[in-house]
């Protein structure tokens, strides 16, 4: 199909190489030949046709002296639809294909612009690609062999990061990494990759990627970091610990974490004095599996001991202060999790039943300990009230299910 | 503050910056060789500011080093404290072998950083730093919120070889890892913990403006469950905060609580002049 002339590399490794594009994964030409997965990007890409050749390294010029002449009534009529249409559309942003000033300019001006048209078209392709079967495989190999780097957030103990963008259109901004640790978007260090769209990566792909593959221990290993040094309150989550609240839930857990094969249960105090927002009674049973997601797995470089606590001359600064900390809720998570369990917090309120089990079943054991902060009560009142005829998806399944 | 060698210098006891200590570092002290060569010279710690990897650092005061007081404690700390601290006052003259040398000079590095986590904390340090800061010498911070704030250095721990430098960022307030590995070997200490809190309790106004704008992780448009019931539970915490610091009166804390009120009062002034409105909706 694309057999390439002289050149012994394809259009696609050869963009792939270049400087600046090491996040991208090559896009196999099954995907790119079949037409479905190209819907819509007609309309967004100028010169598409000549674009998807190039990419695809299928070489024109042969038949192009032939038919030059033709061409010219080609473009006009019968050539391409979408010509026309991009004519009408954005009609100063598509001058090249004027009638005779065509033909001069075609050599020069074309290649660059094909180029550049090329390279659009590729981000897009790249763009469903990656959320795709083969190519998410693809991106996970690049994953493990850390091409995308880590996350700059000291807490998060360089975990591994993902290229993301914040926008699916093109020509908005520029790519981003995406931490599962912290669950923020960050800059890319090296400003080669300013010039990379994030759309090329997209919105998507982020989140997608670590629901395909749960298996992939978000948290970074050990503590390379050595932060354990500075404050034993940095410590990373001693496996030990999270697998002794784990252990009752362990037996139904699918994925069981490693950490859980390491424990030695006698160490797994995570010294309690140190960690003032600990409380030093032990957390009820944590369920391992919470939202659809391994609760270990969810933001795991946030919560006490990974947020920065100001201090002047070892003192903290107070919240009332001027200066005073107020960014720690966007790296707070919950000691029990438990509390992030909202839909059975709603029932043990207001009585019904949960349509979905979790699967570490914290349910009755769990369910006693979780206190409701009356604000919380409040606020769920509240919206109850708004929401007087929407029908609890619980009690389909009938009340009295529930024991709270 | 370069010094010609052949102008007076004010301590009579300029020591020109010996060249064989040149070759015990190579590679870093390339730069400097090539102002020896020609007709000045400049102070150690102008060296040791200029040189790669070091920018982070601003240069202490003379005045300041040579106030005893102002090193109390730290002769324990440092090995070869007295021609360390020769070295880095420019007044070093001792004849010593190069493992001697090196020893020493190794020494007045880390003097020097440790007597910089003291003098940044000082009227004259903060300003140096803040100069610093404005010019984004200590890089910008990589979150997408915020904007490429810059940073500040800053230590996790006050004493020597616990961690690296950290970056805070004023606006997320958190800690990065410096972008390059140069910078990544520099010790904390030489900044300290406090630095950061004290530049913005000195200079108020510079407390950036903190926004609860925040990334929400998305498939295909819809928010994912698990990143978002985090998130409306911090949420929750930040309000509760917001209520703790409503009831001692300080209520704007975020952006959006300044813009909010803006929001407000152009509503009542709306609903003041609803013949304008209409104006508006006429034309």
């Amino acid at each position: 199909m694309s057999t390439s002339s002289g050149t012994p590399e394809s259009w696609i490794s050869s963009f792939c190489g270049l400087l600046g594009h090491e996040y991208f994964a090559e896009v196999s030409e099954d995907f790119i030949e079949d037409d479905f997965n190209l819907t819509g990007l007609q309309n967004q890409v100028p010169m598409y046709k000549e674009a998807l050749e190039m990419i695809l390294d299928v070489e024109p010029e042969e038949d192009e002296e032939e038919e030059e002449e033709e061409e010219d009534e080609e473009d006009d009529d019968e050539d391409e639809d979408n010509d026309v249409e991009m004519r009408d559309e954005n009609g100063n942003s598509v001058p090249y294909r004027r009638g005779a000033e065509r033909r001069h300019m075609k050599v020069a001006n074309d290649i660059t612009e094909i180029e550049s048209s090329a390279e659009l078209l590729y981000g897009l392709i790249h763009q469903r690609y990656i959320t795709s079967r083969p190519g998410i495989q693809q991106m996970a190999d690049k994953y493990e062999l850390q091409h995308f780097g880590s996350c700059p957030r000291v807490f998060c103990n360089q975990a591994r990061v993902l290229p993301v963008g914040c926008n699916d259109i093109p020509g908005q901004e520029t790519v981003k990494l995406f931490c599962p640790s912290c669950l923020d978007v960050y800059t890319p260090p090296n400003s080669r990759f300013q010039s990379v769209d994030g759309a090329f990566f997209g919105t998507t792909f982020g989140c997608l990627f670590f629901m395909t593959f749960p298996e992939f221990d978000v948290s970074a290993k050990g503590d390379p970091l050595n932060l354990a040094a500075t404050h034993p309150a940095y410590a990373p989550p001693s496996p030990t610990s999270q697998a002794a609240t784990n252990s009752a839930a362990a037996e139904t857990t699918k994925h069981s974490r490693s950490s859980s094969l390491t424990s030695t249960p006698v160490t797994a105090t995570l010294n309690p004095t140190t960690l003032s927002s600990i409380t030093p009674e032990p957390l009820p049973v944590q369920p391992s599996h919470l939202n659809g997601i391994a609760t270990s797995n969810l933001a795991p470089g946030l919560g006490p001991g990974r947020i920065h606590e100001p201090r002047i001359y070892g003192f903290r600064v107070s919240e009332r202060s001027k200066t005073g900390p107020r960014m720690k809720w966007l790296r707070m998570r919950p000691a029990d999790m438990n509390e992030l369990d909202e839909s059975r917090k709603w029932h043990e309120l207001y009585g019904g039943t949960e349509d979905d089990v979790q699967i570490g079943g914290g349910g009755e054991n769990g369910g006693a300990q979780v206190e409701v902060p009356s604000g919380r009560r409040k606020k769920a009142a509240r919206s109850r009230k708004r929401g007087v005829g929407v029908t609890d998806p619980g009690a389909v399944n009938g009340g009295g299910v529930e024991a709270i | 503050m370069v010094y010609y060698a052949d102008e007076e210098h004010p301590r009579k006891r300029l020591k020109l910056w010996d060249k064989s200590a040149a070759n015990l570092v190579p590679g870093s002290m390339e730069d400097f060789n090539s102002e020896t060569d020609s007709d000045y010279t400049s102070y150690w710690r102008d060296w040791f500011i200029s040189s790669r990897g070091n920018e982070y650092f601003c240069e202490i005061d003379e005045d300041y080093l040579t106030d005893r007081f102002n090193l109390t404690g730290l002769n324990t700390d440092v090995q070869y404290y007295q021609y360390a601290l020769d070295l880095v006052t420019d007044v070093f003259d001792l004849d010593c072998d190069d493992d001697m040398r090196e020893q020493i000079e190794k020494s007045a590095r880390h003097l020097y950083g440790l007597v910089h986590a003291r003098y940044i904390t000082t009227t004259r340090g903060l300003a140096k730093m803040l100069e610093k800061y404005k010019k984004g010498d200590f890089g910008k911070c990589p979150r997408v919120m915020c904007n490429a704030h810059p940073l500040l250095p800053t230590g996790m721990a006050d004493l020597a070889h616990v961690q690296s430098v950290k970056l805070y960022c004023g606006k997320c307030e958190d800690l990065y890892n410096p972008k390059s590995s140069r910078h990544a070997n520099i010790d904390g200490a030489y900044f300290g913990t406090s630095f950061q809190n004290i530049l913005f309790q000195v200079y108020p106004a510079l407390i950036p403006e903190k926004t609860i704008e925040r990334y929400q992780p998305r498939i295909f448009g819809f928010k994912v469950h698990a990143a978002a019931a985090l998130e409306r539970w911090q949420s929750g915490k930040r309000e509760e905060m917001q209520e703790r610091l409503k009831d001692v009166g300080m209520e704007k804390c975020f952006k959006e609580d300044v813009e909010l009120e803006d929001d407000m009062e152009e509503d009542e002034e709306e609903v003041a002049g609803l013949d304008g409105a209409d104006d508006v909706l006429a034309e």
